[in-house]
């Protein structure tokens, strides 16, 4: 990627917006997954889709100050995570990967499923999440 | 575990404790503490006389894999004991004579007697054992002791050609009769050859009967050098002297012969083992002394000689199973009574020869007949043992070989009297080619005895300066010597105590209860034909020593190209030539050629097996109809497809893919997958991304634009793949039989995981467990490349 000044002042305006847009949708997708069509795995690409939108408004740095993440971490916490949720059933008595859901009286949510499978597919955006941007990243950076 | 199993083991055993003792105790020669295990045994062994003589038999179990009938079970009977004699007996005489024909401080001694106990250990095993497979066990051991003896001086490049060779031709005939044991055992269902023979009427009516004897033969004509296999023995001639008096005089070549007096009881009632053993004994007879006279090489002679008289035990082997046809079988009996005889008196004047020859070499510092002459006031005592040895070999009074060379020649002379497998005919060669054999025999040994003693001194041609071997040196080869005068004047003294019980075990289902043989060896038999044959091989054969010069040209008259030994030579070469230019055919190193193989493999595969079982079947009942929707994207996509296939530059290419991606998440849409269209929407952006990327950064040199050669093998297979995958799931679907479980889960997905989204329950819940490696999957794609790209070594990386 060439240094030069660039004039996109459209494109950095719409991406500010646009980007939250996505990042929200992606949210949506992600906690709708049980119920709707979504779930981590599309929920961490649409994720990882709004940050290269801000990749390709911005440069690198800029993304990178904005996101100090080294996204391996990401991606190897979500793994480490979908681990747990495995392990976790052992302390139960239960076999691995058994998941366990009931409905709870939140408050502001009024009454909400709680299940531990979405806790697994945290596990799984996070891996989406960091997987796609440690690759981009990673093939950009390179001179 | 009985005493007669630690008996049979305890070589292998002191072999563990020779390293220590060889490092620890260097003041006294290692083979001090090896010579006393082989007398212990001879001792032990010696008193079992008694129990073989009087028909006894003993049998000592021990099991070792009991669930697979394979059990150490050990079994002496007349012929064990025999060769358990010759081994221990000869065994510690050659270990005396190695004391005194290795130094101690020249020589690795430790690895000598290691392998020479292992071996000792090994052929103890070969001949006591009941069990085919540990006899084989036993029998490999015997082929890898050897190679390592033989190849014990392992700077010299002969030594190793000799050893390789020795061991690719013994464990060949090892591994075929590996084979014919277990063909053995499928028939019977035992690997005991006790119950075996038992068995005999089960096992000659089995088709299994000819491939087993065959193999079984194989295995013991390797071992025992017999034609055409012999050419490992001459080669192996590269080891120690004591080596080659122990292992490749008295025994393990006779291993082989061991294996066919062995088997005679299941095998020679027929006519093809009676003409196969018999004919390769005598070829092989006829061909080890005839090409042992053309030898200079003292070792060599004797190497020619012991392949020719095993031949000789071999044919009268063979020619003795004619006994079990006739009632009359005393008159065939003296050929099995012949060979028994034979194998104690071989191993007695070979092992002496060998010795002398060892002394020889190690007094004079060459073996070579050229260069040796006029030793005889030399060395007085070697001469006397040569002599004693020689004549013994070649056949003459009053020596033993006489005797048992006197009984072959009527062992011979009474093949003429078949009226079995069409010997009446042919009968008459095995006579006239025992004869001639006899004659070069004789003729080898008087060139081994005279061309060493006698004619002139030249003592510049030596390397030292000859003089008589030290006394311990001479020892062994003495008691041998005094052995091949004591068995001539009392052959009787072995005839009760080890023939008869030695026959008894070889032709078993000749005696009735509580009867034996009756062994009794004469000196003279009156003026018999014998007597003249070998009053005629005499005299021809000191005319032809005499004449030797003017006919030796003989000899030149086969080329060298034309021997066993160029056969063997070319035919390894050519097989190690002929595999890399088989793998070179093929092993090209283009992935495009390995994929045509794999794709290839694949239709013949799975379309023959379509073919051979009938599995094609088109049935569309039960299949929704098709509507303008699936049309239209089915076209879209097929158009795609070819613009991919026949597009003339990458990009379009890469639009191509892209396209067909879509129309794909399209589908999925109609399908109605949400899922799978949201994923395949966004999957493929990217991955039309990452190919745009790479497209990008392609070399710029040599790059033009170019459409995808057009290949008909390519087309031919790629078409191919596509009918047989279409074919194959067209079959696949007008064939369900099982109702799909997918009921289950649309029934249990809200009820048990609180979850409408069925493919999420089944992906994070029902089968979590998939999902969790595909991210794991995922994580080590994307560490690949981060670490592809950010870690480059300074060598390899070429710096874009």
């Amino acid at each position: 990627m060439k240094k030069h000044q660039t004039n996109d002042v459209i494109l950095q305006t719409v991406t500010k917006i646009a980007s939250f847009i996505i990042l929200l949708f992606s949210f949506h997708i992600f906690f709708a997954g049980h119920n709707n069509p979504g779930g981590g795995f599309i929920g961490g690409l649409m994720t990882a889709s709004s940050f290269v939108l801000l990749l390709l408004a911005y440069d690198l740095k800029t993304v990178r100050n904005i996101l100090p993440v080294n996204f391996i971490y990401v991606a190897a916490s979500g793994l480490f995570i979908s681990l747990c949720t495995g392990i976790g059933s052992f302390v139960f008595g239960a076999q691995f990967l058994s998941h366990a859901f009931d409905y709870f009286q939140l408050p502001l949510l009024g009454k909400t499923e709680l299940a531990t499978a979405v806790l697994f597919d945290i596990g799984v955006y996070l891996v989406v999440v960091g997987v796609t941007m440690t690759i981009i990243q990673t093939i950009g950076e390179r001179e | 575990m009985t005493s007669l199993h630690i008996a049979i083991l305890s070589p292998i055993a002191l072999a563990f404790f020779i390293p220590l003792l060889a490092k620890y105790a260097r003041k006294i020669h290692t083979g001090w503490f090896v010579l006393l295990l082989p007398v212990l045994l001879f001792i032990y062994f010696f008193r079992m006389i008694g129990m073989t003589a009087n028909g006894g038999t003993l049998r000592a179990g021990l099991e070792w894999i009991p669930s697979f009938g394979i059990n150490f079970t050990a079994y002496v009977d007349g012929l064990g004991l025999l060769f358990a004699l010759l081994i221990t007996g000869i065994g510690s005489l050659v270990v005396l004579y190695s004391i005194y024909y290795l130094s101690k401080e020249r020589e690795q001694l430790g690895p000598f007697y290691v392998y020479l106990l292992m071996f000792m250990g090994a052929m103890l095993g070969v001949v006591l054992v009941d069990n085919v497979i540990v006899l084989y066990l036993f029998w490999e051991l015997t082929s890898i002791s050897s190679f390592l003896l033989i190849g014990y001086w392992y700077k010299r490049e002969k030594s190793r050609y000799g050893a390789t060779k020795s061991m690719l031709i013994t464990i060949f005939g090892g591994l075929s009769m590996l084979g014919g044991f277990i063909l053995l055992y499928t028939i019977t269902g035992s690997f005991s050859i006790r119950e075996m023979i038992s068995q005999v009427d089960l096992i000659s009516a089995h088709s299994f009967y000819i491939p087993a004897l065959v193999l079984i033969l194989i295995g013991a004509f390797t071992k025992s050098a017999q034609f055409p296999f012999y050419i490992w023995l001459p080669d192996a001639m590269e080891a120690p002297t004591p080596v080659s008096a122990y292992l490749h005089s008295a025994t393990m070549v006779k291993a082989g012969i061991y294996i066919v007096a062995r088997f005679t009881p299941i095998f020679a009632f027929s006519g093809e083992w009676f003409w196969i053993v018999s004919l390769t004994g005598i070829v092989t007879l006829f061909w080890g002394s005839f090409n042992a006279v053309k030898q200079t090489d003292l070792k060599s002679i004797l190497a020619f000689s012991t392949v020719s008289q095993l031949g000789m035990i071999m044919s009268m082997l063979g020619v003795g199973s004619a006994a079990l046809h006739f009632h009359h079988f005393e008159y065939y009996m003296v050929s099995v009574i012949a060979a028994i005889f034979h194998l104690i008196n071989h191993a007695t004047f070979k092992g002496s020869l060998f010795m002398a020859v060892g002394i020889i070499d190690h007094e004079t510092g060459t073996r070579d007949i050229r260069k040796l002459g006029g030793l005889m006031t030399i060395m007085p005592i070697t001469f006397t043992i040569t002599l004693i040895g020689a004549f013994s070999m070649a056949g003459l009074p009053p020596f033993n070989g006489f005797l048992s060379k006197e009984m072959f020649f009527t062992s011979m002379l009474r093949t003429t009297d078949f009226s079995l497998f069409n010997a009446g005919t042919w009968g008459f060669l095995f006579p006239v080619l025992a004869w001639i054999g006899s004659l070069f025999t004789f003729i080898y040994c008087m060139v081994l005895l005279f061309k060493t003693f006698t004619g002139k001194y030249q003592p510049e041609k030596l390397e030292k300066k000859a003089h008589e071997a030290p006394l311990g040196m001479l020892i062994s080869p003495i008691i041998l010597v005094s052995l091949v005068v004591i068995f001539f004047f009392f052959p009787n003294i072995l005839s009760y105590s080890i023939i008869e019980p030695a026959a008894a075990s070889i032709m078993p289902t000749l005696l009735g209860e509580d009867e034996k043989f009756k062994v009794h060896i004469y000196m003279w038999h009156g003026f018999s034909p014998e007597l003249f044959m070998t009053i005629g091989v005499a005299a021809l054969g000191i005319l032809a020593y005499m004449t030797l010069a003017k006919w030796r040209k003989v000899y030149g008259l086969l080329p060298e190209k034309l021997t066993l030994n160029k056969l063997y030579d070319s035919s390894l070469s050519g097989l190690e030539k002929g595999s890399n230019k088989i793998t070179r055919t093929y092993m090209t190193g283009f992935l495009r050629d390995y994929l045509v193989y794999v794709f290839v493999f694949f239709i013949i595969v799975i379309g023959g097996s379509l073919a051979i079982t009938g599995g094609f079947s088109y049935d569309v009942k039960g299949n929704a109809s098709i509507g303008v929707y699936e049309l239209v994207l089915s076209a879209v996509m097929i158009a795609a497809t070819f613009t991919t296939v026949f597009a003339r530059s990458r990009l379009t290419a890469i639009i191509g893919l892209g396209v067909i991606g879509y129309t794909l998440a399209l589908f999925f849409v109609i399908f109605r997958a949400p899922d799978l269209a949201l994923t395949q929407l966004i999957i493929e952006t990217i991955s039309v991304a990452l190919f745009l990327l790479c497209f990008y950064h392609l070399p710029k040199f040599r790059f033009k634009p170019k459409s995808a050669k057009f290949r008909v093998t390519n087309a031919v297979v790629s078409i191919g793949v596509g009918a047989i995958v279409t074919l194959l799931a067209l079959s696949a679907n007008s064939q369900r039989t099982l109702e799909s479980i997918s009921s289950y889960f649309i029934e249990n997905s809200y009820k048990l995981a609180g979850g409408h989204n069925i493919v999420n329950v089944i992906l994070v819940d029902f089968r979590g467990f998939d999902t969790l490696f595909e991210i794991t999957v995922l994580v080590i794609a994307a560490l690949g490349i981060y670490g592809m790209i950010t870690l480059r070594m300074e060598k390899g990386g070429e710096e874009h």
